[in-house]
C-alpha cells in the first residue's frame, strides 16, 4: 500500500500543539503588556501650543503649583490658568518673546489657548481634586514629577487599579497639608525611615482627618 | 515548522519594534482600544465646545450677574459679595475712602492662612520677607518691585492694600481672580505682621516673652 500521507505528517500533531501554544502565549503576553493604560496612556506627551516648561517655573523659580492652578483646592477640576495669570509676570518677563505670542493674544482678546489635555479619566469617573489635595494627597501621586518636566507627559497609568491601590490603603500616601505641592518632599532621606514614618503618620492622619478607604462603586462612578 | 518559527519570530520582533515599551514617550494620542462610554457628549470645563458661539464650554456669566454665593461670616454678621461694605470693596460704604482697618477679626488662624497665601502668590515678586527681592528680581526680569517695608506702604490704610491686591497697581496685575476675598484680607493681615517684624521694639513684648529672649 502506497503511503497516502508523507512521513512528516507523523509530526504534524506535535507541530500543531507547539505552534498553537506559542501563538497563544504570544497573544496573551501581548494583550497583558499592551492592552493597559500602563502602555496606552503612560508616556503621552503631546505638542502644546505654547512651550510652557513646568521645570523652569517650579523647579528653577520655585513657584507653587497653586499660583497658576489656583482653584484646585476649591473645585473638582484643577483649572488651566487664565492668560491673565501668565501676564502677571509676562507683562514684563519675556515681554516680546515670540513663544508667548498666543498668551498675549489670549490675554488681550480672550481667545483661549488650545492646550492639549493629557490627563483625562473616563467621563464616568468623577475625580475630585479638592478633596484629594485638602486631605493630604499630593499632586505627585497622580501626575508624577511634573516639577521636573520640560514638557508634560502622562507619568502614571490612572487606571482603575491605580486608583484602587491607594483607596484600599490611603495611609501609604497621605502627607502633611503644607507639603502637598512640595513634590520632592519625603519624611526622611533614608527610604526605610521614610516608609516607616509614612506607616505611623499615615494612620494617624487618616484617623485625624477621618479619611475613609472608599471602595464602593459610587465613590467614583455616578 | 522552520518557516512557522521564522514568521513567528519576525512578527514578535516587528510588534515589539513598532509598539515599543511601556512608558516610552509618544506624541500620539492614547489609543482607545475599548471605547465603552469613556467619552460622553457632555460639557466638561475648559474644553472646546461648538454649542456656544465663543466655542468654549466654560461660559462667563453675563455682565451684571450677581453671584448667589454663600455669605461671608464677618464677626458674626452675614455679608454677601454684592453688598457695599468694607469687606467687599476695601472702602468705607458710600465713599471712595479706604477703610483704615481690616474688617475681618484678626486671629492666629487668619494670619496663618495669610502667610500661606502670601507664600504662594506674593513671594515670587515681593520675596518671603516682603523686601521686593523675590525670584523675579533675582533673575533680573522685573524692573521695579515694591518693597513692602517702605514707609509709604506701611502708612497705607488696610483698605488700600486690599484694593491693590484685588485690582493691581502699576505693573502688578489683579489678584482678585486668583486669591479669594477672605484670603486677600488674610494676606493684608499677614503683611501687617511682616511689617511689624521690622518696626516692633523690644518694649512692645510682654515681660514674659522678653524674659525668654537672650
Amino acid at each position: 500500500m502506497s503511503a497516502i500521507f508523507p512521513k512528516w505528517t507523523n509530526r504534524l500533531p506535535v507541530m500543531i500543539i507547539i505552534g498553537g501554544a506559542l501563538t497563544a502565549s504570544a497573544v496573551t503576553a501581548g494583550v497583558w503588556y499592551y492592552f493597559t493604560p500602563k502602555y496606552a496612556r503612560v508616556g503621552y506627551q503631546p505638542i502644546q501650543p505654547v512651550s510652557f516648561s513646568h521645570a523652569t517655573h517650579v523647579n528653577q523659580l520655585g513657584m507653587d503649583c497653586r499660583y497658576c492652578h489656583d482653584k484646585v483646592e476649591q473645585s473638582w477640576f484643577s483649572n488651566i490658568p487664565a492668560a491673565s495669570t501668565c501676564m502677571n509676570c509676562h507683562n514684563q518677563v519675556l515681554k516680546d518673546d515670540p513663544r508667548l505670542e498666543l498668551v498675549r493674544e489670549s490675554a488681550a482678546t480672550g481667545k483661549p489657548i488650545p492646550w492639549v489635555q493629557i490627563h483625562r479619566v473616563p467621563d464616568f469617573v468623577y475625580f475630585n481634586h479638592a478633596v484629594h489635595v485638602n486631605r493630604g494627597i499630593s499632586c505627585v501621586e497622580c501626575h508624577g514629577p511634573i516639577d521636573k518636566m520640560e514638557e508634560v507627559y502622562h507619568a502614571k497609568p490612572l487606571s482603575m487599579t491605580f486608583c484602587l491601590d491607594c483607596h484600599r490603603d490611603p495611609a501609604s500616601k497621605l502627607r502633611p497639608l503644607d507639603k502637598i505641592t512640595d513634590l520632592n518632599w519625603t519624611w526622611s532621606d533614608d527610604p526605610n525611615v521614610a516608609a516607616q514614618t509614612q506607616r505611623a503618620k499615615g494612620k494617624e492622619m487618616m484617623d485625624h482627618w477621618r479619611v475613609e478607604s472608599l471602595e464602593n462603586c459610587s465613590a467614583c462612578h455616578r | 515548522m522552520r518557516y512557522f518559527l521564522l514568521i513567528f519570530g519576525v512578527l514578535v520582533v516587528l510588534v515589539v519594534l513598532i509598539a515599543g515599551r511601556r512608558g516610552d514617550l509618544t506624541r500620539n494620542r492614547p489609543l482607545q482600544i475599548f471605547p465603552d462610554m469613556k467619552r460622553q457628549l457632555k460639557l466638561r470645563p475648559q474644553t472646546a465646545n461648538s454649542f456656544f458661539v465663543s466655542g468654549l464650554s466654560s461660559q462667563l456669566p453675563p455682565p451684571g450677574t450677581i453671584a448667589r454665593s454663600e455669605p461671608l461670616n464677618v464677626g458674626g454678621q452675614a455679608v454677601y459679595p454684592f453688598e457695599d461694605l468694607p469687606v467687599n470693596t476695601g472702602r468705607n460704604p458710600g465713599t471712595t475712602n479706604f477703610v483704615e482697618l481690616n474688617p475681618l477679626p484678626v486671629t492666629a488662624q487668619l494670619l496663618e492662612r495669610g502667610q500661606q497665601r502670601y507664600g504662594i502668590y506674593c513671594t515670587p515678586c515681593h520675596g518671603a520677607t516682603g523686601e521686593g527681592k523675590g525670584i523675579t528680581q533675582k533673575i533680573g526680569a522685573m524692573a521695579v518691585v515694591a518693597n513692602l517695608h517702605d514707609k509709604r506702604i506701611v502708612e497705607l490704610p488696610d483698605g488700600d492694600l486690599f484694593n491693590t491686591i484685588s485690582h493691581g497697581k502699576n505693573l502688578m496685575g489683579a489678584y482678585a481672580p486668583q486669591i479669594a476675598l477672605e484670603d486677600r484680607w488674610a494676606v493684608v493681615a499677614y503683611l501687617r505682621a511682616l511689617q511689624l517684624s521690622r518696626l516692633g521694639a523690644v518694649d512692645d513684648l510682654s515681660p514674659e516673652v522678653r524674659a525668654t529672649l537672650k
